[in-house]
Formats: structure tokens, C-alpha cells, sequence
């Protein structure tokens, strides 16, 4: 379950991306939320929102910390996941499903390309981040 | 596990929220063997202690424990502990993070008297039980004779060939015990963990620990505690008798006089956004304190938080904001504690 699915690609800052077409869903990695705790709170952008690659699109925040969230794509916010605002905790208990947090309709697919896949992410955690 | 001053302790087991909960419900069980124990022998051992902490000491009894600061000639706190009065000796409970200087502290103005001073933070080990079953799990699971021990109040004895003391007190807001065994016993001590943990206790890490406190509006060194703080102005003043000679009476005799500029509030925040330490609290645009500390609260499902404002806003319901995420939260002042056990 907290494995990291092949079927998308992760960033150094502990994000997944999942690209269908020139849309893009993006979260946070199992890792992440098991490192924050139980959240307590995840701030999105609304549906109509610009975001930037490589630039923050919201915060995330547990009992621990409060965190940023990155995107690794430039475009238009087609969807925030709004299940989160009524159960943060999703985040947590399913983080590469029901924990899913905006969907980009991307500009630009470019940034994807050197993102790691997910032997690679695992590598990475076991390298010790 | 995470660091904590020196130490590696668990943060959580298996969530905090959960391990609160189950303290608050149950009964939860915490390892606080990192915090210092120190040992005062001698006939001037209590006169030392008088001399350290804001509390009077020469009246307590043997058995008693009581709650004190440590404080410089500036009247800041060095540290908030817990006194006990053995028939033969006293041990000073203190915060992980202080002993050293502690320690030091009560060396430089032990000098020249008849009292050692021994640190027995290493050779002991410590575990807290806490929350509505706990004084019905120890008594029913641990040797010990835990039954018909009052608060603050204390027993030691021998079981087999071990010493012990448990003391009827705690760090959450719930009713519970903390014992000291000596650290050597191994196989033991794992036995008796594992009876309470039979028993349905829940272990419990820092994580916990620190949103426990902060509901009971329980003070934490480092947060609402400093050296750039006096027992005053912390809400503490209850443990401080201004009419005994102590190292920072003067100080803290003026701060009484005159009033504290600042004062330590509760404070419930809207929305659930967490306040953290630092956060600017504000009236309108202007600055007026700052947060010690801020949670999620568990119990009470809301954003609370402790913060020191200046003393004329120190009311309740008076309506102020903090600064989170850079925007302004409406909170307004409450009184401490947040929660308070039936």
C-alpha cells in the first residue's frame, strides 16, 4: 500500500505526478505523510488557479509541521480535491488515491521528464532523502 | 524516534491524535527517562532547595512532592521542576534539557555546605502512566503499592531486590502515576511494561505528551518557560511565596508590584490552521504578543494555542488574530486550561 506505484513519477520534494493526456494529478508520496503525522489540514488552490512549475501551490499541515506543496507543472488547476477539506487525514491513510490533491491541465509536459520514476524515488528514500 | 535534548525518544506509536485520545479515555504510557533526577543528601539539602526554588520547601513534608521554579537573580526561569521530600534525601525532578545547567546551578550555590549533590538521570529510568484507568490498571497489574496515594504525594519502597517510588502525579490533566526503577532491571521492567500494556494501555510518545499538556494548559520549558521569563507573567505566580529570601525574590517582587508588561493567555483560534511558536499575535494591525505554543486540539476539535500579550489584553473573550500562513486569524483569549478533567 505505502509503496510507491510505477504508474507515476515523484519529485525530490516528496510529490507524485500522474500524467493522463496533457492532464496531470498530483500528491504526496507515502513518505511525506507518514514523516508529517496526522494532518490536520491541506490548503489548495481553487479550480481556475495558474500554478508554476517547480513553484509552491498550497500548504499541508499536521500536528508536526506545516509544509509546502509543489508543482511540478506550469498550467490551469482543473480540479482541487475537496474530500480533503472534510478529511485531511486521507492524506494519511491514502496517499496515491483518495489522498490525491489538484489536477493540472498542463502547459507544458517538459518538467516531467526528469522527474524520477519509481525505483528511482525509492532509491532516494533509501539514500536517506 | 526523534532527538529530543540528547535523548532518542518516540514521537508517536501510532498516531498522535490517537495515543491523546486513548490517555484522555484509558490510560496511556509514557517513557520519560530522559528527564533529570537529580539527588540533594545532607542537613543542608533542604536549605539549598530553599534557596533555589520559588517555592517554600521547609514545610513539606516527607512524601510530598511539590511543583517550582528555578530561577536567576533576574527573576527568569531556569527551569520548572518537581521537589520530593524522601526521609533520607531529596530528589529534584528536572526538564531534559536543563539538567547540566542545573546540576551546575545547584553546585555553585551548594559551596561550602553540607550537602551532595548526585545525578541519577542515567542509572534510573522513568515512565509515566496517565489518564482515567490508570490508577485501577497499577493497582491491579504493578507490585507496587500503589492504592491510597495522594496527590503530589509519594511512596517508596523495596520489591525483591529493586527500589522504587511512585509518585501520584503527572504531565496531561488526568489522574495517574509516575515511577522511577533503576535502569539495570532489564527484564523486569520490560515485564511490568508489558502487564500495562496487557491491560490495554496505550503506549504514548512526545507527540502526545506535548498536545496532552497543552490542553491541561500545562506550561513547557523552552515554550512558555524561558530564562527571558519570570513565574509572574508565566501564571505560575501560585508557586512562588514572595515572603521567603530565594535567588530572584527581588526581581520578582518588583514584577508583583508593578504587574507583568506580559502575561501567558490561552487562546482559541478559528478555523484549524495550527498557531505555532513565534506566530505574531495582533489587536487590529498592531502587535501585542506572540505564541508559545498551538495545536489542533484533540478534545476540543479546535486550533488553540498559548501566547504571552500584553497584561491590559490578558482578558478573557478579549478578540485578537494571529499571523498564520501570513494571514490573519481571528482567535480570542480563554482561560487556561482548555481542558480540565471530571
Amino acid at each position: 500500500m505505502n509503496t510507491p506505484p510505477a504508474d507515476r513519477k515523484y519529485t525530490t520534494t516528496h510529490e507524485w505526478v500522474r500524467v493522463d493526456g496533457d492532464l496531470v494529478t498530483i500528491g504526496i508520496t507515502a513518505f511525506a505523510a507518514a514523516e508529517l503525522t496526522d494532518i490536520t489540514y491541506v490548503e489548495l488552490p481553487a479550480a481556475g488557479t495558474r500554478v508554476q512549475a517547480g513553484r509552491p501551490f498550497g500548504e499541508i499541515e499536521s500536528v508536526k509541521a506545516t509544509g509546502e506543496l509543489v508543482s511540478a507543472v506550469g498550467g490551469e488547476v482543473v480540479e482541487a480535491n475537496s474530500a480533503l477539506a472534510e478529511e485531511p487525514g486521507l492524506v494519511n491513510s491514502d496517499p496515491y488515491g483518495r489522498g490525491w490533491m489538484i489536477r493540472v491541465r498542463a502547459e507544458d509536459l517538459g518538467p516531467c521528464d526528469t522527474l524520477m520514476d519509481a525505483a528511482a524515488y525509492e532509491a532516494m528514500l533509501a539514500g536517506g532523502r | 524516534m526523534t532527538e529530543f535534548a540528547g535523548w532518542q525518544l518516540p514521537l508517536l506509536y501510532t498516531g498522535i491524535a490517537e495515543e491523546h485520545r486513548r490517555t484522555r479515555e484509558g490510560a496511556g504510557l509514557f517513557d520519560i527517562s530522559h528527564m533529570g533526577r537529580i539527588e540533594l543528601r545532607g542537613d543542608d539539602a533542604g536549605p539549598l532547595l530553599q534557596r533555589v526554588c520559588t517555592r517554600r520547601i521547609d514545610d513539606q513534608q516527607v512524601g510530598q512532592s511539590r511543583y517550582s521554579h528555578v530561577c536567576n537573580e533576574q527573576g527568569g526561569i531556569l527551569d520548572d521542576v518537581i521537589v520530593s521530600r524522601y526521609a533520607d534525601r531529596w530528589l529534584m525532578v528536572c526538564n531534559a534539557a536543563n539538567r547540566l545547567r542545573i546540576l551546575a546551578w545547584l553546585e555553585e550555590h551548594a559551596a561550602g555546605r553540607r550537602v551532595t549533590i548526585q545525578d541519577r538521570t542515567e542509572s534510573t529510568m522513568m515512565v509515566a502512566l496517565q489518564g482515567p484507568q490508570a490508577l485501577a490498571v497499577a493497582e491491579r497489574r504493578l507490585p507496587m503499592p500503589v492504592r491510597d496515594i495522594g496527590r503530589y504525594r509519594f511512596v517508596t519502597g523495596e520489591y525483591l531486590f529493586f527500589s522504587y517510588t511512585v509518585f501520584r502525579s503527572g504531565y496531561t490533566g488526568e489522574d495517574g502515576l509516575e515511577i522511577i526503577l533503576p535502569a539495570s532491571l532489564g527484564a523486569m521492567a520490560a515485564g511490568f511494561l508489558g502487564e500495562l500494556l496487557e491491560a490495554g494501555v496505550t503506549p504514548a510518545g512526545l507527540g502526545a505528551r506535548d498536545t496532552l499538556r497543552l490542553e491541561a494548559g500545562m506550561p513547557l520549558y523552552g515554550h512558555e518557560l524561558t530564562e527571558a521569563v519570570d513565574p509572574i507573567s508565566a501564571g505560575q505566580g501560585w508557586c512562588v511565596d514572595l515572603t521567603r529570601d530565594f535567588i530572584g525574590v527581588q526581581a520578582l517582587r518588583r514584577v508583583a508590584d508593578q504587574g507583568p508588561a506580559r502575561r501567558l493567555v490561552g487562546l482559541e483560534l478559528e478555523g484549524r490552521r495550527i498557531a505555532r511558536q513565534g506566530a505574531v499575535v495582533r489587536l487590529g494591525e498592531r502587535p501585542v504578543g506572540q505564541v508559545t505554543s498551538g495545536t489542533l486540539s484533540p478534545t476540543l476539535d479546535r486550533s488553540i494555542a498559548m501566547a504571552y500579550v500584553d497584561a491590559a489584553l490578558a482578558v478573557e473573550e478579549t478578540a485578537l488574530c494571529v499571523d498564520l500562513g501570513g494571514r490573519p486569524t481571528p482567535a480570542k483569549v480563554v482561560r487556561l486550561p482548555f481542558y480540565r478533567r471530571k
